[in-house]
């Protein structure tokens, strides 16, 4: 699995983007959505590579920020000039309020280009790299409030220890979410998945990425991981409480949730 | 277990060809007929001709997508190029010896220390004049049948001793020339494409000396050579180039 990610690195979100035709990125927007983090939460991103959650994370956590701020200027509209002044110089510290995320991913080169992004982007503050196996985390028990992973889990060859992990790393009340591709019920959108999958998939490898075999991979890996429930179920054994999906795309892609208690 | 679309593979239009040595084995995955193959079905080849052709266009220092493109539409012409090289006796048995040209079997101080004008010291001189070297060329991947994979493949090895024998460097203008000689002698719609659209990024300049001298020439040159596969280039490093051109039927360039 190292050496596929190693030479799909670069080429990771144009390939992305053509496989999915753009598709995935209003599925990270809905898991930040669903995920509604208020400024001061702690997120781990896992195999967060090149940085798409981290980054949503962010703008919503300043967006969030931004809104709170109105509304305070708004209460505090009698007071003298020099006041307001001042307070800007605070809250500007922390436009963020505080929010940070790690990215953490087995892979250098995925990590190498999430920092470059994040630097061609403007992302500067909040932000934090570590190398790191979804299976033996190099973190301390109890530490985030949200830990996320975004089309990494499949990847990971032992899911359980995976899932363990995540509780391990979780402060209680804290709460884990997946995005990862799922089995899709509809039987007439199935086989033109399976179609555009296995027809379409390692052609758009082969011409944008000159590299056939990494996506013919990926896509029997997608057939590979467990669907919906069972996925669940084995969230559950890890510990999670009130774990639930939602089938996006009617279940080309699923957000697991659940929470440590 | 993985949901996979089973197809009957086209052999790649030989109904001709008696030497079936391959089992033909209906399910992919089971199918890798040399290292390096990949099965893949006609929905796959069409989708990876056009992909790779538009790819080439766009950014052309994608040599990998030549090749690619090279591969998916030579169903017709690879064939038509084993069966010469069948039908000579140069040829033929170059398909049963299956040289290969690397620079792991090529003794380059050796033919360093050919005479001037021989093929081998010219090739030599050619390879270090414009820094290229033979083991760059793709293995095929797409070919479905393990001769037809040799036949390009020794085609694309055999494109540097092209550039040798018409004289043409490894630039723009160069490559367009010899695309336009090889699409005379293979018919590969590779290098038909590559010959018409080859000439799209260069110059006025240098489209008028093509046009007019350079385009012409080829084409004759090609039209009247012999199939240029079935030379076997490696016993012949000692002849001088002159010779080989008059042997082969390449005119003198220009």
């Amino acid at each position: 699995v190292y050496q596929v990610f190693e030479s799909v690195a670069k080429k990771y979100d144009v390939m992305n983007d053509s496989m999915t035709l753009g598709i995935h990125r209003v599925w990270k927007d809905i898991l930040v959505h669903k995920m509604n983090p208020s400024p001061g939460t702690l997120l781990l991103d896992v195999a967060g590579g090149t940085g798409d959650i981290a980054f949503r994370f962010i703008n919503y956590v300043r967006s969030v920020r931004e809104r709170q701020l109105q509304r305070k200027l708004r209460h505090h509209q009698n007071l003298s000039w020099q006041e307001i002044a001042e307070s800007y110089q605070e809250d500007k510290s922390k436009s963020l309020g505080d929010s940070q995320v790690v990215v953490c991913d087995i892979n250098k080169e995925m990590l190498k280009v999430g920092k470059q992004k994040a630097q061609y982007l403007g992302y500067s503050e909040g932000l934090s790299w570590v190398l790191g196996n979804a299976e033996e985390l190099p973190f301390d028990d109890d530490k985030f409030d949200v830990y996320t992973i975004a089309f990494g889990i499949r990847n990971v060859t032992r899911i359980d220890l995976a899932l363990q992990e995540a509780y391990r790393v979780l402060k209680p009340g804290g709460r884990f979410l997946c995005l990862e591709f799922s089995q899709v019920s509809n039987s007439l959108l199935s086989r033109l998945y399976d179609l555009y999958s296995f027809q379409v998939i390692p052609v758009l490898g082969e011409v944008i990425a000159g590299d056939w075999k990494s996506y013919q991979y990926l896509v029997e890996s997608i057939r590979r991981f467990p669907p919906q429930e069972e996925f669940k179920a084995m969230i559950e054994d890890a510990g999670f409480f009130k774990v639930d999906y939602q089938n996006l795309n009617s279940g080309i892609v699923a957000i697991h949730s659940g929470f440590k208690l | 277990g993985t949901a996979r679309l089973s197809r009957a593979e086209p052999r790649a239009g030989d109904g001709r060809s008696e030497e079936e040595e391959e089992e033909e084995v209906k399910e992919e995955g089971c199918y890798q007929l040399y290292p390096g193959h990949i099965p893949t079905s006609p929905l796959q080849k069409a989708l990876l001709a056009a992909g790779s052709a538009a790819m080439a266009l766009y950014d052309p220092y994608r040599h990998d997508m030549v090749a690619v493109l090279g591969e998916t539409t030579g169903c017709l012409a690879l064939p038509n190029l084993r069966d010469k090289m069948k039908h000579h006796p140069e040829g033929y048995r170059i398909l049963q010896e299956r040289p290969r040209i690397r620079l792991s079997t090529l003794d380059m101080a050796r033919l360093r220390g050919l005479p001037d004008g021989t093929l081998g010291r010219e090739y030599v001189r050619f390879l270090e004049d414009n820094k290229v070297s033979p083991d760059t060329r793709m293995p095929p991947k797409f070919v479905d049948d393990e001769e037809l994979a040799y036949v390009i493949q020794r085609y694309r090895e055999v494109h540097d001793l092209m550039h040798t024998l018409l004289g043409m460097p490894t630039n723009m203008l160069g490559e367009v020339v010899v695309k336009w000689f090889e699409a005379v002698q293979t018919g590969l719609p590779m290098c038909v494409l590559g010959a018409v659209f080859g000439p799209v990024r260069l110059s006025a300049r240098k489209l008028q000396v093509l046009a007019t001298e350079l385009v012409p020439w080829a084409v004759r040159s090609g039209r009247n050579a012999s199939c240029i596969l079935n030379v076997y280039y490696e016993q012949r490093w000692e002849q001088p180039v002159e010779s080989l051109r008059e042997e082969i039927g390449i005119f003198p360039p220009p």
